[in-house]
């Protein structure tokens, strides 16, 4: 379900400008890529990572637990105590090599049980009691880069509208399925003239001419060198449906895997609220990010290796089932960090437990890892941004130490 | 048309075009559109749709049909046929929506129930929403705020999409019985989104006792005694005794809840809540602060009465500055066809191009609605898919002689807010296809 609701991908654009560009890579522009995935609507961490090993999981949700490991239809196991939900089998192939990081009880500095709220702070990054800021972090990201020439800008928007998270004054592109009759470069090259003035319209159409055609040459190149070095793995040309998460995340991988294409990249998806009969409501969901970001993966090719993607939604969900087999508004919750680089095969975080006494307001699965520290931990060590960057990207948040080693040592 | 009326039109209504008077009074125009029952209503627009009563045992009659079908073992693909009763509602209330000459009211429908979203994608609602809006939005549009938020959260289409349907007291008798329990979904979100919003700095606790207080508010089909509506209240569903939500203390029973609901109505917070929402949309993505708080003492005032709180917007002088407001992909589509109506079929398929243009009809991804802010709206991707939207509807003006000009369309969407460029571009223009495509490819066509 969650698939149908989006469709083109949204942004702005030009090249960043020097004077925004210090630090981190002052001289080269990076080859490295940071891909962000926000699920809207709250994803129940514990049911795509799931505690099995804690004696206290059965009593709070008896009927939202995947079959153990090893039965029909079973969860993967991660080392014992966790389990990876069984629609999950590309993530958990990148649990085995060594590339996939969930990261557990991680909540943002929050404690609204409010999806709006959550999501704007989460995209802001900003702690619950800070105004003033903006812009989304990821668009403050893209300023502590190094400017580059290109044919397209440094971010790149991939869902339905521009998601907060990229909005800010660092313009970026977006992608976009086809649809439409299109029109002529020469009726096009009259609109945007007619446009050029205009400070909203004028800069999205002159991108929108660029990246048009910059996505064209991408997606052919693809056709006419269909080969193990453009196509790895076993991306299809024409995943699923044209607008679904698989089909956005093939092609936007390409567009990552070019030599002068993106570098930073947003998606949003939701179909997470799963407030009633959540086996069966997260399945679709859960196995559609997980194909995604398998294609993902193998439209990166080689670039996977140089490529971080952090998923992470607003809080997580109830502990306990409630009333309708499903799950309300909570707290903690999983991110994972994933990428060729990736020092993952394990689950990071601190397990705060569901025993009495140990739920946030004898409700919720505690927070014991700030979202903040992992997007930190993953900005320092994939993008080499320093720490006056990363305060730069996410203010007022020295209670929220970069988590270490997410990177492989190199 | 001077630049008041362009204004009236554009900013307050849904798009200047052929069906539009030219009032010299636009301020006085707009506000008579306040007056009397929905006029879509009145003219009969909407005759024959489904009441939510009837939605209900349409949408039952389906779901049984797909059920035995997948019982007999034959295949589903092929042998169910829906109703598809969804499409029907769509097309009226679309339909209306592009002729209609009030559209400053129609206007105000979609944007209150934008406020109370419900999508489709999401409990099985596309039957319902169709009622939802004629049964409880468009009655209320001139009325009080708490008889819409009454008729909204009574509504099937609402207690399903937040699942109030399926909720039970844990210590009612179904839920003693059968062990199960709540669901706060719509608890939640009707005070969060509806009404007194996160500002009113309620806890945890007022947000489950408001689930328990609205335990029991119920769907039923004809066969199981729901209202004209399809409402059903359960007393076997709803958690007993009295409970407290922001200081207010209410016994049980179906009128806890309607209590509950007409105090949250009429918070001070909602009021703000609603003021900002209404500035935000009608004046700039950044209300003024004094408008806003103008129309929220309006609503303050008079109780919420949302008729003159419309008028009171009308009066606002922040309302006749310049356009700066883009316009959704909604609002995009709806005022170039109000411009330009299709001069023949075949009929516009407003479901597969919204859900092109990122903006699924009746299908917001979440229950806050969608945004009418420029920043969400004006990626390029998100610009350069209307203005292809555009080109390709235009072709419908392009075969033989259709008695319209591109020049005369321009006028009246445009009238004085015309730039010569645009005028010229039009004018210069190769076809009457790219004439038009011009046009609404346009920047000022672009605002609202």
């Amino acid at each position: 379900m969650f698939l149908t609701r989006r469709t083109t991908l949204l942004g702005l654009t030009a090249l960043a400008t020097a004077s925004r560009v210090k630090f981190a890579f002052a001289d080269a522009p990076t080859d490295q890529r940071f891909i962000v995935i926000l699920l809207r609507g709250a994803l129940d961490g514990m049911s795509a990572v799931v505690p099995y090993g804690d004696s206290g999981l059965v009593a709070l949700r008896p009927k939202l637990i995947p079959p153990a490991p090893g039965q029909p239809d079973g969860m993967y196991d991660l080392g014992g105590f966790y389990g990876l939900h069984p629609g999950m089998p590309a993530i958990y192939a990148m649990y085995q090599a060594g590339e996939a990081l969930p990261v557990h009880a991680v909540a943002g500095p929050y404690r609204t049980r409010s999806h709006f709220a959550a999501q704007d702070l989460l995209q802001l990054g900003a702690a619950g009691d800070q105004t003033g800021i903006t812009s989304g972090w990821l668009n403050r990201v893209i300023a502590e880069l190094p400017a580059r020439r290109s044919a397209t800008p440094t971010g790149l928007a991939v869902g339905i509208g521009t998601p907060l998270l990229l909005q800010g004054p660092v313009p970026v592109g977006s992608y976009a399925t086809e649809g439409f009759a299109v029109p002529s470069p020469d009726l096009y090259a009259r609109i945007a003239a007619l446009n050029a003035g205009d400070p909203l319209t004028g800069p999205a159409i002159a991108t929108g001419l660029r990246e048009m055609s910059f996505d064209k040459g991408v997606m052919s190149a693809d056709i006419m060198s269909d080969d193990a070095a453009t196509m790895p793995g076993d991306a299809p040309k024409k995943p699923g449906g044209g607008n679904s998460f698989p089909a956005l995340a093939s092609a936007a991988g390409r567009l990552l895997a070019a030599a002068d294409g993106p570098r930073i990249a947003a998606f949003q998806l939701e179909g997470w609220d799963t407030h009633s009969n959540q086996v069966h409501g997260l399945n679709t969901p859960l196995s559609g990010l997980d194909t995604g970001i398998g294609y993902l993966k193998a439209a990166l090719g080689p670039a996977w290796t140089q490529t971080a993607v952090l998923v992470m939604t607003e809080f997580g969900r109830t502990a306990a089932m409630n009333g309708t087999n499903g799950t309300d508004h909570g707290t903690a919750t999983v991110a994972f960090v994933l990428g060729g680089n990736i020092a993952g095969g394990k689950v990071r975080g601190t397990w705060p437990g569901l025993g009495a006494g140990q739920l946030f307001q004898n409700r919720d699965l505690a927070p014991t890892t700030d979202v903040r520290s992992v997007a930190k931990g993953a900005l320092a060590a994939h993008l080499g941004l320093d720490d006056a960057a990363l305060a730069r990207v996410f203010p007022a948040s020295t209670d929220a130490a970069p988590l270490q080693g997410i990177t492989r040592a190199t | 048309m001077d630049n008041a009326s362009a204004q009236a039109l554009i900013r307050f209504g849904l798009g200047a075009g052929p069906n539009d008077e030219v009032s010299s009074d636009p301020r006085g125009a707009l506000k008579a559109q306040l007056q009397g029952p929905d006029p879509g209503e009145a003219a009969g627009a909407f005759a024959g749709l489904p009441t939510g009563l009837q939605a209900v045992d349409t949408r039952r009659a389906d779901q049984l049909a797909l059920q035995a079908l997948i019982q007999q073992g034959v295949a589903v693909k092929g042998n169910f046929k829906p109703a598809g009763i969804d499409k029907l509602d769509v097309a009226a209330q679309m339909g209306w929506a592009v002729t209609t000459p009030a559209s400053f009211r129609e206007r105000l429908v979609w944007f209150w129930y934008n406020h109370f979203t419900v999508s489709k994608f999401q409990g099985e609602t596309a039957y319902l929403i169709g009622p939802m809006v004629r049964e409880a939005i468009r009655p209320h549009v001139n009325g009080n705020f708490t008889d819409m938020v009454l008729a909204v959260e009574r509504h099937p289409a609402m207690l399903l999409y937040l699942m109030n349907a399926e909720s039970i007291g844990p210590d009612s008798p179904v839920g003693l019985k059968t062990g199960k329990g709540l669901n706060e979904n719509l608890g939640r979100e009707c005070m969060e989104l509806h009404t007194v919003g996160l500002a009113a700095g309620y806890s945890q606790s007022d947000v489950t006792n408001m689930a328990k207080i609205l335990t029991g508010w119920s769907v039923a089909g004809t066969a199981g005694g729901g209202d004209a509506t399809g409402f059903k209240y359960r007393p076997f569903f709803h958690e007993p005794g009295p409970r407290t939500v922001m200081d207010q203390t209410y016994d049980g029973g179906e009128q806890a809840g309607i209590d509950a609901l007409t105090f949250l109505s009429r918070y001070p917070t909602t009021y703000q809540l609603l003021a900002t929402k209404l500035v935000t949309h009608f004046v700039a993505d950044d209300p003024p602060p004094d408008a806003v708080a103008q129309i929220a003492n309006v609503l303050r005032e008079t109780g919420g009465d949302l008729g003159v709180a419309s008028a009171a917007l009308v009066d606002l002088p922040q309302a006749w500055t310049p356009l700066t407001k883009l316009k959704t992909p909604f609002e995009y589509v709806l005022s170039a066809v109000r411009a330009a109506p299709p001069p023949g079929p075949p009929p516009v398929l407003y479901n597969a191009i919204m859900l092109q243009l990122g903006q699924p009809l009746w299908g917001a991804p979440l229950p806050n609605g969608w945004s009418d802010q420029a920043a969400v709206w004006s990626g390029s991707d998100a610009i350069i898919a209307r203005i292809d939207w555009a080109y390709t509807y235009a072709s419908r003006f392009d075969n033989g002689d259709m008695g319209v000009q591109p020049s005369d369309i321009a006028g009246v969407a445009l009238g004085p807010l015309l730039r010569p460029a645009t005028a010229a571009a039009i004018a210069n223009a190769g076809s009457r296809r790219e004439a038009i495509t011009m046009l609404f490819a346009s920047p000022e066509f672009e605002r609202r």
